[in-house]
């Protein structure tokens, strides 16, 4: 029988390490892509996953299944993911694009490899959105991410990014203006 | 007739507006507003083709052999009461004059693997209390670092912890001193100066009071310190679990 996500927590809080690395194999993955959603960085995105789950592992204890596995784990990454972005920033003592990436991180890995059975429309558009997101501030891009790709509500965004929910709505707002102007016409073009 | 606003749009497409009925109701006779509802779909539609690149159907084996959370032997250190901190502080400390007494520099690798013996038992214990005891110092440490600095922080967890942490440091840092190893003694006394810190100060942090705590522990790069120590202690616990009469343990 699959351990469940409750079952494995249960155990891993008593001292079962296999039920500890359950989660973590099971939950890598999804942590990844959003980490990457996040910072656009595979590398930053690897040490978020890393420091995800360490942070995990040290505050396991202290989880009391109010909230799943997953959601507990998810904001941990989220706010891992900005402390990683934070520190970029500060780090950035070199030029770069506004919301800090590494300039062309993103539409790099976009054109990078696309696959053979990609067709060429659809790289182009990929490496598009690419472009469009690395356009973003961080805040945008941050809350943009969670309520896009993540499903979060536009409430709990402002308790993750510690801002008010309206400045979260505005910032969802601002991201999804600033992609409708970058990908419009790509997309009326595609038609 | 008013048309709707892009930010209705935008929340009802995100199933968050808050009077959707009637966002329906007018998409249903306004033709205007139905093609630019139409045209944000698309677009946001699009978006999800965002690439992102795709990791291998072992990733989650390999981040869990990076965290190398497997070869700990004390891996869920909540469990461990701070009572039993405490005893194995001071076990621990009862053992550090010869353990300091020329071993925490890295050496060669001891050569004989003949039966278990009392010193590398004890010494494996000490190992892993000492670097136990760093591991949860940084922790902390490392959790203050990292927390959200725009928000207030309740700290009265972290708090206890560090209150438990300072016993354990101030035998440690005693016996470090008593043998003559000023250098580990003189981290232990840092750190001991931030647990300090942390454990008297206000359990309730204001943003500028947390970041005033942050820049004292980035400012005397203690964790940097720590994480020194603290891998060297492991370099030797590592050498210590080789041993098979260590293994034992």
């Amino acid at each position: 029988m699959e351990l469940t996500d409750v079952m494995a927590v249960e155990q891993a809080q008593a001292g079962d390490r296999e039920a500890f690395r359950v989660l973590v194999e099971r939950h890598s993955r999804p942590a990844f892509r959003l980490a990457y959603r996040m910072t656009g960085n595979q590398q930053d995105a690897e040490d978020v996953v890393q420091e995800s789950f360490l942070r995990a592992y040290r505050q396991l204890g202290r989880f009391d299944h109010r909230a799943s596995f997953a959601t507990w784990f998810y904001r941990i990454t989220v706010n891992c993911a900005l402390d990683v972005v934070r520190a970029r920033q500060r780090r950035a003592a070199q030029p770069s694009s506004p919301d800090g990436n590494q300039p062309d991180a993103l539409a790099s890995l976009a054109s990078a490899d696309p696959g053979p059975d990609r067709m060429a429309m659809s790289g182009q558009i990929g490496e598009r959105v690419a472009e469009a997101m690395r356009e973003l501030s961080p805040n945008e891009r941050h809350a943009f991410v969670l309520r896009h790709f993540e499903g979060v509500a536009i409430e709990e965004i402002g308790r993750l990014l510690g801002v008010a929910p309206g400045a979260a709505k505005h910032s969802v707002f601002r991201a999804v203006q600033k992609l409708r102007h970058a990908l419009e016409p790509l997309v009326e073009t595609a038609r | 007739m008013n048309h709707l606003a892009e930010e209705d749009l935008i929340l009802y497409y995100y199933g968050e507006a808050p009077d959707a009925r009637g966002v329906e109701t007018h998409l249903a006779g306004c033709e205007a507003c139905r093609a630019e509802y139409a045209a944000l779909q698309r677009v946001l539609n699009v978006v999800e083709s965002f690439p992102v690149p795709e990791r291998a159907e072992n990733y989650g084996r390999q981040v869990w052999e990076r965290l190398g959370l497997g070869s700990r032997r004390s891996w869920i250190p909540w469990r461990w009461p701070a009572r039993r901190w405490a005893a194995a502080a001071g076990v621990a400390a009862l053992m550090l004059g010869a353990f300091l007494a020329g071993r925490f520099s890295p050496g060669p690798p001891r050569s004989g693997r003949a039966a278990a013996s009392a010193p590398q038992v004890r010494e494996r214990v000490l190992l892993v209390a000492l670097g136990d005891h760093l591991e949860r110092s940084q922790m902390v440490l490392v959790e203050l670092a990292n927390a959200n600095p725009r928000r207030e922080l309740d700290i009265s967890a972290e708090q206890q912890r560090a209150s438990d942490l300072i016993r354990e440091n101030r035998l440690y840092r005693q016996t470090a001193a008593r043998t003559g190893d000023a250098a580990v003694a003189g981290v232990l006394d840092e750190l001991e100066r931030i647990l300090l810190e942390v454990a008297r100060g206000p359990s309730e942090l204001t943003p500028a009071g947390l970041e005033r705590l942050r820049q004292r522990i980035r400012a005397d790069g203690i964790l940097f310190k720590v994480r020194v120590i603290g891998s060297t202690v492991q370099n030797q616990e590592d050498r210590a679990a080789q041993n098979p009469a260590a293994r034992k343990l």
